[in-house]
């Protein structure tokens, strides 16, 4: 095969580019690649060869294959009905097609999620104000009650019920429904 | 137009500037991919979905005076000329996938270029804020400011468990990626890095050089970014990027010292003739010249080069990339026309120091 960039030289590197859903093989011998990677190297290199391997990733999931079988299997396919993406597809391209893919695919998320982030499939970090008080009240909550954890093995208890009253009163401000079982 | 000029006017304030640790640490970066409700996201979204964010862009830019880091200004990607766009790219300012393969992207750029938020890239909003130095926290501190800021005017895709939606579920939950580069000529020259980056990528880092992980980096430079963006709070993944990021200066400056003890002559000669290749070159591809004013900042660090001042490579490694050797030029120039370009330019820059002495 024959550099795209040059016509001239064999192509040594071979990637798949998405765009707007669509994909495009690229061939690039060393010399175009280098020019190229001259420009990707200094952003970071992200997006250039991402989807390929996420792509290659996922496939490779024996979880997310079976999975994936299991939908075909099934009678209608499992698709957004926001933006008509199906599993099959994200597997394939590696992307959602919006915010809706998150809640129609749910289900099938947390292997390829617990793949991608060590292990983790839920989010512990920054909330939007508008989404207001209630959730940032639990996750305070949950991470007081880890800490009270550590802290009850570790033999710190004076620490530890310092943490416990503190916890009490958060809860205290929780609507009754939030507070989740235990 | 002179060199003192055009360098005034192309370089921004991360290049320009000395952060915390910047014998080691070029620059921080952190960057923020958030998304509009209901709107699908931009590898299916439609002409009209698109147009409509960047008005609504505008509007809250007109609405809102939010100034806390200077003036912003919105440019769409199609009304940039080609080479304008390539120098964007070059001083990182918007990626390579917005210059290249998005009509409807935009980016809102504040005066000292220190926030850059593009727009219709691989997800709809990405705050972009880079610092010079180690400053992840302070650089953090700014996105999270930009990020409220938008967030009182949009409401931004999020559910309780996924965090923040994206278009890749590499970048879901927090929507962060925090990125260190460094420079990290010693423990090249000692050949430490090969032991340090299977390490680093055990913990959940990205360690970059040139062609990604493991290969030749150009001009021993390395990025270093987290990988995981779930289940950890954006303080824990900048903390824990911080605590390597230390590491590696501390090992990069024993590394330094265990040199200067062991080969110090050695290592004089090698400055000093990368030093003599960039004062007297005709001729200088990319890899050569990267290489060389990797010596020659090293030499600046180690003390044996006193005229010279330390931003030197990080200028230079930006100001010969192409697009800015074009725009310096004028005008298109062929691959061997800007080798004879870069020298040229590294040459009158070096004299340019030489002569203020
Ligand atoms: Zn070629
Ligand atoms: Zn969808």
């Amino acid at each position: 095969m024959i550099c795209q960039e040059c016509n001239q030289r064999p192509a040594a590197l071979h990637f798949t580019k998405i765009i707007n859903g669509e994909k495009t093989e690229v061939n690039l011998c060393e010399k175009c690649a280098q020019e190229k990677g001259e420009m990707f190297m200094i952003n970071g290199g992200s997006g250039f060869t991402f989807n390929n391997l996420l792509a290659g990733l996922l496939n490779i999931d024996p979880t997310v294959q079976k999975q994936n079988q299991n939908t075909f299997h099934q009678e209608e396919v499992l698709q957004c009905n926001k933006c008509s993406m199906t599993f099959p597809q994200f597997i394939k391209v590696g992307r959602f097609g919006c915010a809706h893919c998150y809640e129609t695919f749910k289900e099938q998320l947390p292997p390829v999620l617990r793949r991608l982030h060590s292990g983790n499939w839920s989010h512990s970090g920054k909330i939007p104000k508008r989404i207001g008080g209630s959730i940032h009240l639990k996750k305070q909550v949950e991470n007081l009650k880890n800490e009270l954890k550590e802290l009850i093995q570790q033999e710190e208890f004076e620490k530890a019920a310092k943490i416990r009253d503190e916890i009490r009163t958060l809860e205290k401000e929780l609507p009754s429904s939030s507070k989740g079982g235990e | 137009m002179s060199l003192e000029r055009f360098i005034n006017q192309a370089v921004s304030s991360w290049m320009s500037e000395e952060g915390p640790d910047s014998d080691i640490v070029l620059s921080s970066r952190i960057r923020l991919a958030r998304n509009f409700e209901n709107y699908k996201f931009p590898t299916l979204f439609s002409h009209e979905e698109a147009q409509s964010i960047i008005l609504k862009m505008e509007e809250i830019l007109r609405e809102s005076n939010f100034t806390k880091f200077g003036q912003m200004e919105l440019l769409k990607i199609d009304d940039i000329q080609p080479l304008q766009k390539r120098v964007l790219v070059e001083k990182h300012l918007i990626s390579p996938n917005l210059a290249e393969d998005s009509p409807y992207g935009a980016v809102l750029l504040t005066e000292n270029e220190e926030v850059s938020i593009m727009i219709n890239e691989e997800d709809h909003i990405r705050i972009q804020c880079l610092f010079p130095g180690l400053q992840l926290t302070e650089a953090l501190e700014a996105a999270n400011e930009v990020d409220d800021w938008l967030e009182s005017h949009i409401h931004f895709g999020f559910d309780e468990k996924h965090g923040y939606l994206t278009s890749c579920p590499t970048n879901v939950g927090t929507g962060l990626r925090a990125s260190v580069m460094m420079h990290l000529p010693g423990l090249m020259l000692t050949q430490q890095i090969n032991r340090i980056i299977p390490a680093i990528n055990q913990l959940g880092l990205v360690v970059r050089g040139i062609y990604g992980e493991g290969s030749e980096a150009l001009g021993n430079i390395f990025q270093i970014s987290n990988q995981i963006t779930l289940g950890k709070s954006e303080e824990d993944i900048c903390r824990d990027l911080k605590g390597v990021v230390s590491q590696l200066i501390s090992q990069e400056r024993s590394a330094r010292e265990a040199l200067r003890k062991t080969s110090n002559i050695q290592l004089e000669d090698r400055v000093f003739r990368s030093y003599g290749v960039l004062s007297n070159c005709r001729i200088i591809e990319t890899k050569e010249a990267a290489k060389c004013l990797s010596d020659v900042r090293l030499g600046i660090d180690m003390g044996y080069i006193d005229h010279l001042p330390k931003n030197i490579l990080n200028e230079l490694m930006i100001l010969t990339q192409p697009g800015f050797l074009q725009q310096y030029a004028g005008g298109h120039l062929r691959a061997n026309e800007r080798d004879i370009r870069r020298a040229a330019l590294i040459r009158e820059r070096i004299k340019m120091e030489s002569d203020k002495r």
